[in-house]
């Protein structure tokens, strides 16, 4: 239990993958500028995340390595993830139209964040096993949705702020991503696995 | 040999998860424009035509699909802060062709000037105009929605709008349309 609650920690504070291990890095500056968007992109994130994690540990335990077939695991993830993404759209078109329109673009993109398959890569490089594979996709998410929704709620700050001219915009909040990166490196060494 | 096991094995998984996804399409398909419906009904419905569009509906369609939100005469500010909030933008304030006066009117013809040209009863959009021609015309109040669609076609200026005066017996009195809430 004490071994979850550990990875869980880690994956979500110490081994971030926005700000330590710079995956998902286009929603993670595209979705930032509306609090509220960035609040949908993260419930579309967790939830496909998760999924896509428990999806890929099956297939590559189940399928994969009983054939022999672990090259493929890259290719057969992504189709994996894909089939995920359709999924999460068909949902969220259909229960909130307004969330599927603030998302726009992000929701398919989706399938392109390099996060999710480097969740479901790294489940089999570091060989965890089901529920290990589950809370990790599960932690990165949280990880990117509390980093997704600070930087947003930050950004809403800066667009009222009084910023020089050559920092306006992309500028700034590069400078703040970067800032928020270097406060991250504060948790090395929270946790030792 | 591996290679013919490596292409079964992907096309296998292709065709469950292409499964999956068609009924997932049936099981989740979304009947029209789920946006439009919910701007429709935040307009309204006076079918006024005064954004320029022949209804609420068709308007609800053009602001789903990116029209100004702002072009709504007799829904006025509120509306257009309604719709805003819907769409997750900020509220414009409104048209500057229309008039910003939103209190609700009903349109009033003076008899003793009306020609009985039927013009205003073809512009009516809710039929809310009674006569026939070389007779008198006169409105039903009960159904005129205050559009002023009927005052342009009228060739002697007989039609005139007039604010409707609250009253306590068409003052709403349904107290909770105001959401109560009991703060700690």
């Amino acid at each position: 239990m004490t071994d979850y609650l550990l990875l869980l920690v880690s994956t979500v504070l110490v081994n971030n993958f926005v700000l330590v291990k710079f995956l998902g890095l286009c929603p993670f500056m595209g979705v930032s500028s509306r609090t509220e968007t960035a609040i949908g992109m993260s419930f579309a994130t967790t939830f496909v995340m998760t999924i896509a994690s428990l999806l890929s540990y099956i297939v590559n335990t189940y399928i994969l390595t009983p054939l022999g077939l672990e090259y493929l695991t890259t290719m057969m993830f992504i189709l994996v993830i894909a089939v995920v993404v359709q999924f999460t759209e068909m949902v969220v078109h259909k229960t909130s139209a307004n969330l599927y329109r603030l998302l726009g673009i992000f929701l398919p993109l989706i399938t392109t964040n390099c996060a999710v398959l480097g969740v479901a890569l790294l489940n089999i490089y570091e060989q965890h096993n089901f529920l290990e594979s589950i809370v990790y996709g599960f932690g990165a998410a949280v990880g990117f949705s509390l980093v997704l929704i600070m930087f947003s709620a930050m950004r809403e700050k800066l667009a009222n702020a009084d910023i020089p001219k050559p920092f306006k915009g992309s500028a700034i909040a590069m400078i703040t991503a970067g800032l928020m990166s270097l406060a991250f490196m504060g948790f090395t060494g929270l946790v030792k696995l | 040999m591996t290679t013919l096991l490596a292409i079964l094995v992907l096309g296998c998984m292709a065709l469950v998860f292409g499964a999956i996804l068609g009924f997932a399409s049936v099981k989740f398909h979304v009947e029209g424009d789920p946006l439009a419906e919910q701007v429709d009904a935040i307009l309204p419905q006076t079918q006024c035509g005064q954004c320029g569009y022949p209804g609420c509906k068709p308007y609800a369609e053009a602001v789903a699909n990116g029209e100004a939100i702002n072009k709504c005469a007799p829904g006025g500010e509120d509306t257009i802060k309604k719709i805003a909030d819907l769409m997750g933008v900020e509220p414009p304030p409104l048209d500057e062709n229309h008039d910003t006066d939103n209190s609700p009117k009903v349109a009033f013809i003076i008899e003793e000037d009306c020609i009985g040209c039927t013009k205003c009863i073809q512009a009516c959009p809710v039929d809310a105009i009674l006569g026939t021609t070389k007779q008198m015309h006169t409105i039903i109040a009960d159904e005129c929605t205050g559009c002023d669609l009927c005052i342009d076609p009228c060739p002697v200026d007989c039609i005139i709008m007039i604010p409707i005066a609250k009253t306590p017996q068409n003052w709403q009195w349904d107290l909770n349309n105001i959401p109560v809430v009991q703060l700690d």
